[in-house]
């Protein structure tokens, strides 16, 4: 290399240089923005993988979750279809049990009437206590008991209530309501409570009183207290019961009381030999 | 021991039976029986009652006589009165009401209807 260059040379070759320089340091430039460009597609394109990785994610989580509302959903149908049993249950019971309350009153009537009805020998107490059933277990107002006298063939009023027992006829077997029911043994019920009274022979209930199926007696009710409207269906037990029971309770006081007239008669016959 | 004391007065056997019968199923109450007014007024004078369930026509001492003894002692004037009677009328009800009956209920009676007033006049609850 020659120790003395023309100056004018060094100059353009150092303008050369910087020349050179200068676009290599543009071309630095370009570089570090292309990098800066490629780096933030980078960071896009991540966030786009990002993103498309939540969005399968949540579809699958909205998948999942679709399924649990349905198996949801279902057991909600099958717990409203359990509560319509249960309901349909508590409803059943319910009635079951205003059943078993009335079923209950009915036998603890039933059961006071026949206890009652045997607890005596006597019989004006028998009578008393027939006339209390009906007051009170059956409700009626005006009634009458006639008993059958085997010799006249007719039957005779012995108790009652609300009716002037010695104004009432005696009824000859087979004739009116009493007679009929009487000879046949089958009990009449008025077809309307709309009655009437002992006056018109036409009365509400006639209960044969009968031993197996010999009658003894008939019970009229010719009307009922003013609060009971209808007969219930205790009713027609308390008189099914009264027919059997009612019988027979009056058939054992009667026997009972002459058996007990016939005793004393015997004893005084006794005495009087012995003295 | 049995926190209530009923009364039930009447002079039908059955009816009394039947009263003394229902009652028994409330739970918690002594019943104690008395056939007419004058053999109430025994019991009430040595008892300590909670309520009284008392017929209308009795002979001695009627219902309405009773209610009216009752409501004239400071001693027993607090104690509930359920009348049972025959008679429906709503004039014999109200003067029942007006001598101090708590309640009037008619015969035939149900047993249900009598352990359900019982059991809201003491306060408790009805069974079953």
């Amino acid at each position: 290399m020659s120790q003395k260059e023309d100056p004018g040379k060094l100059t353009q070759r150092a303008d050369e240089f910087l020349q050179v320089f200068k676009k290599g340091a543009e071309f630095t430039q370009e570089l570090l923005r292309e990098n800066e460009r490629l780096r933030f597609q980078l960071v896009q394109v991540e966030e786009q993988g990002r993103l498309a990785s939540c969005a399968a994610q949540a579809l699958q989580e909205v998948e999942t979750l679709k399924s649990q509302v349905a198996d949801l959903e279902q057991e909600k149908q099958e717990i409203l279809r359990r509560i319509a049993r249960v309901e349909a249950e508590n409803i059943d019971f319910a009635n079951r049990y205003v059943e078993i309350e009335g079923e209950n009153n009915s036998l603890a009537n039933l059961y006071i009437a026949t206890y009652q009805l045997h607890s005596t020998l006597d019989f004006r107490d028998v009578l008393q206590i027939i006339s209390e059933i009906i007051i009170n277990l059956i409700g009626g107002e005006e009634f009458a008991l006639f008993l059958l006298d085997e010799n006249t063939g007719s039957l005779q009023a012995m108790a009652g209530e609300g009716v002037v027992l010695d104004r009432l006829p005696a009824y000859p077997l087979g004739h009116g309501i009493l007679g009929t029911v009487a000879s046949s043994g089958e009990s009449f019920y008025a077809a309307t409570l709309d009655c009437a009274g002992p006056g018109c022979d036409a009365p509400l209930a006639c209960i044969p009183l009968k031993i197996k199926d010999r009658v003894i007696g008939v019970l009229a009710v010719y009307k009922l207290f003013l609060q009971k409207r209808c007969f219930a269906d205790i009713d027609y037990e308390l008189f099914t019961l009264l027919a059997g029971h009612a019988a027979t309770a009056i058939f054992a006081s009667k026997l009972y009381s002459e058996s007990e007239r016939k005793l004393t008669t015997i004893q005084g016959f006794l005495d009087l030999l012995t003295k | 021991m049995s926190g209530y004391k009923i009364l039930v007065v009447e002079d039908s056997a059955i009816m009394r039976q039947l009263l003394v019968m229902s009652l028994r199923r409330v739970p918690g109450v002594t019943v104690l029986e008395a056939s007419d007014g004058l053999e109430a007024l025994k019991v009430i004078a040595n008892e300590t009652l909670s309520l009284v369930f008392s017929d209308v026509n009795m002979p001695g001492l009627d219902g309405l006589k009773l209610v009216r003894m009752l409501q004239a002692d400071q001693r027993t004037r607090e104690i509930p009165i359920v009348m049972v009677t025959t008679e429906g009328a709503v004039e014999d009800r109200d003067r029942a009401m007006a001598l101090g009956a708590t309640e009037y209920i008619t015969k035939p009676v149900q047993a249900a209807k009598v352990v359900d007033i019982a059991s809201r006049l003491l306060g408790l609850s009805t069974p079953g």
